[in-house]
């Protein structure tokens, strides 16, 4: 299923790309600020609660997923690149796959790893809390993953849609409605970071355990297989 | 040795008919798919490179359906008509990612061999995103030999190319041809597709117009009736002036032009009688003006015969 090739082109796509600053620029900015205050408050459960669970989690890990998802398929498709990929005695699910497992790579790289530095950081992992957060933001890596990589395969307007869910619906709505709460990448992950920490870190997520692990495994399996599909059938538009 | 067969094929975008109920085989050789701009072309090419179903009909390689086939892709090169082609990448690196995408036992011998083809070693190490038209045009070529397919298939291959870089992948194709593969190319140029393919297919407005070798298709194009538009200072007197000369077979006063349509039989002969009975008669002449010079009429033309 994975090949080789599809993977460097698309590792090269992806980092080679002006886009990719923000994947440096944001765990930077986590490991500035979590370095600044350590140095200026000292080791701070709350805080560090705060700012894993506040920026990584709810800015951070999404905004990487939307750059390493759509990052990973829409531009090929956008200026016709892709048909090199696809013009191939090469299975459409093959092509997917291995897109997958590159975006969900990028996005562990460039989030869930400067979370857990900066947890350590923070506090040291006090109460397990930079584990926990880590661990979320790594599951929550893969449906980012999966559903962006959708995203780029069904809109030419991916980035914006997709940034348009990570900042309004991610970051804000998610965390003022509770209706939105429930259908939210963050909360899934955040049951699982809620079951790492114990009940003394006050990590909670709006969702279950099984609740959470079952619809952030729809979603990946879901994601892909549709993205699959979309690019088995996607057809070359002429100039319009 | 392949041949595509395009069977009572069309292909229709909402209401827009770009592809009218086509049938035509290509079979080994170079043909030239020609017609005027929205003629249907870059739709029957990817048709046939399966990046389109068929709206109905069949379009097959020997007799398996392109579409959605992958495996298709072992016969077929393809040369797309768009510019994107992953410029973070060298010449090299671009040709040798393709061989390895094919699943080839030597991808970096394949790799080199194409690149040799299309003479392009020398700048191989260069990123594709500094290179000229013609560069990218012969890059996509290399790209799309690498696996030695029996079929290939470019989409206005010529664009932008200066005429050296044009010569060369016509030398090129050429070759291909001999070799016997299948090669397509389309263009809305007369003159390229003469000078390249054995076989013409003409398509105008979504419907196949004419086929056959380029003497016949010029035949088509040159045995009719010239028309003309003309204005002059006495638009009667020269039209009763011309009609009397055999190199004239009708004309009309066309009020609402306020100018006369000439349909001349004799070309060459109707070019030197009409300054000399203007002339004759006083008469000047304030346009003249060939009324289906532009490939788009030629084609109606032949649409209509
Ligand atoms: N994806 C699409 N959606 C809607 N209409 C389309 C689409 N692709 C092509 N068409 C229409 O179909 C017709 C044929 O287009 P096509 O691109 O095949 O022509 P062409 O012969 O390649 O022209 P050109 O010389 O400009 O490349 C045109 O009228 C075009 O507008
Ligand atoms: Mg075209």
């Amino acid at each position: 299923m994975y090949n080789q090739t599809v993977a460097r082109l698309t590792y090269k796509a992806l980092l080679g790309r002006r886009r990719a600053l923000i994947l440096f620029a944001l765990p930077l900015l986590l490991l500035i600020v979590a370095g600044t205050v350590r140095a200026t408050t000292g080791m701070d459960d709350e805080v560090t609660r705060e700012l894993l669970g506040g920026f990584a989690m709810a800015t951070m890990v999404p905004l990487i997923g939307v750059v390493a998802g759509t990052g990973a398929i829409g531009p090929e498709i956008d200026d016709g690149s892709v048909v090199y990929l696809l013009a191939k005695p090469l299975r459409r699910s093959s092509i997917i796959f291995t897109k997958l497992l590159v975006a969900i790579a990028v996005t562990v790289v460039f989030s869930a790893v400067p979370t857990l530095l900066a947890g350590y950081l923070l506090n040291g992992n006090s109460q397990q809390i930079a584990v926990a957060y880590a661990v979320a933001a790594a599951v929550a890596s893969v449906a980012y993953s999966a559903l962006f990589l959708l995203l780029g395969t069904v809109s030419r307007h991916a980035v914006v849609i997709g940034l348009v869910y990570a900042l309004i619906w991610e970051a804000l709505f998610g965390s003022m409605v509770s209706g939105a709460r429930e259908l939210s990448v963050q909360q899934w992950a955040l049951s699982l970071a809620q079951k790492v920490a114990g009940s003394g870190a006050g990590i909670t997520s709006d969702v279950g355990l099984t609740t959470g692990l079952t619809l952030l495994l729809v979603a990946t399996v879901g994601g892909t297989w549709y993205a699959s599909r979309r690019l088995r059938t996607l057809t070359l538009a002429g100039e319009e | 040795m392949s041949t595509l067969h395009i069977d009572r094929t069309s292909r229709w975008f909402g209401n827009v008919v770009a592809v009218n109920d086509i049938t035509m085989d290509i079979t080994p050789g170079v043909t030239g798919l020609l017609g005027p701009n929205g003629a249907g072309k870059s739709t029957l090419i990817n048709m046939l490179g399966g990046f389109l179903p068929p709206s109905t009909g069949s379009v097959t390689l020997d007799s398996t359906p392109i579409w959605r086939n992958q495996e298709a892709y072992k016969e077929i090169g393809l040369v797309p008509e768009r510019e994107g082609m992953y410029d973070f990448l060298t010449g090299w690196d671009f040709v040798l990612a393709n061989a390895e995408l094919h699943r080839l036992p030597d991808p970096a011998a394949a790799a080199r061999k194409a690149l040799a083809t299309v003479e392009m070693e020398q700048a191989q190490d260069r990123k594709i995103a500094t290179y000229s038209k013609g560069m990218r045009q012969r890059v996509k070529m290399a790209s799309a030999l690498v696996h030695d397919p029996s079929v290939l298939l470019l989409d206005e291959p010529f664009n932008g190319m200066d005429p050296r870089q044009r010569m060369q992948l016509m030398e090129l194709l050429r070759r291909m041809g001999d070799e016997g593969r299948t090669v397509l190319f389309s263009s809305h140029i007369l003159e390229e597709v003469e000078q390249l393919a054995s076989h013409i297919e003409v398509v105008v407005a979504g419907r196949h117009a004419a086929s056959g070798d380029f003497r016949k298709i010029r035949r088509l194009m040159t045995d009719r009736p010239h028309r003309y538009l003309v204005r002059s200072s006495d638009d009667r007197l020269l039209a009763s002036a011309l009609i009397a000369d055999a190199s004239t077979a009708g004309i009309e006063l066309d009020y609402s032009e306020k100018a006369l349509r000439i349909q001349a039989v004799d070309f060459g002969r109707f070019t030197e009688v009409l300054p000399r009975l203007a002339r004759e008669h006083g008469i000047r002449l304030y346009t003249v003006s060939p009324s289906d010079e532009s490939l788009e009429s030629v084609f109606s033309y032949l649409v209509a015969a």
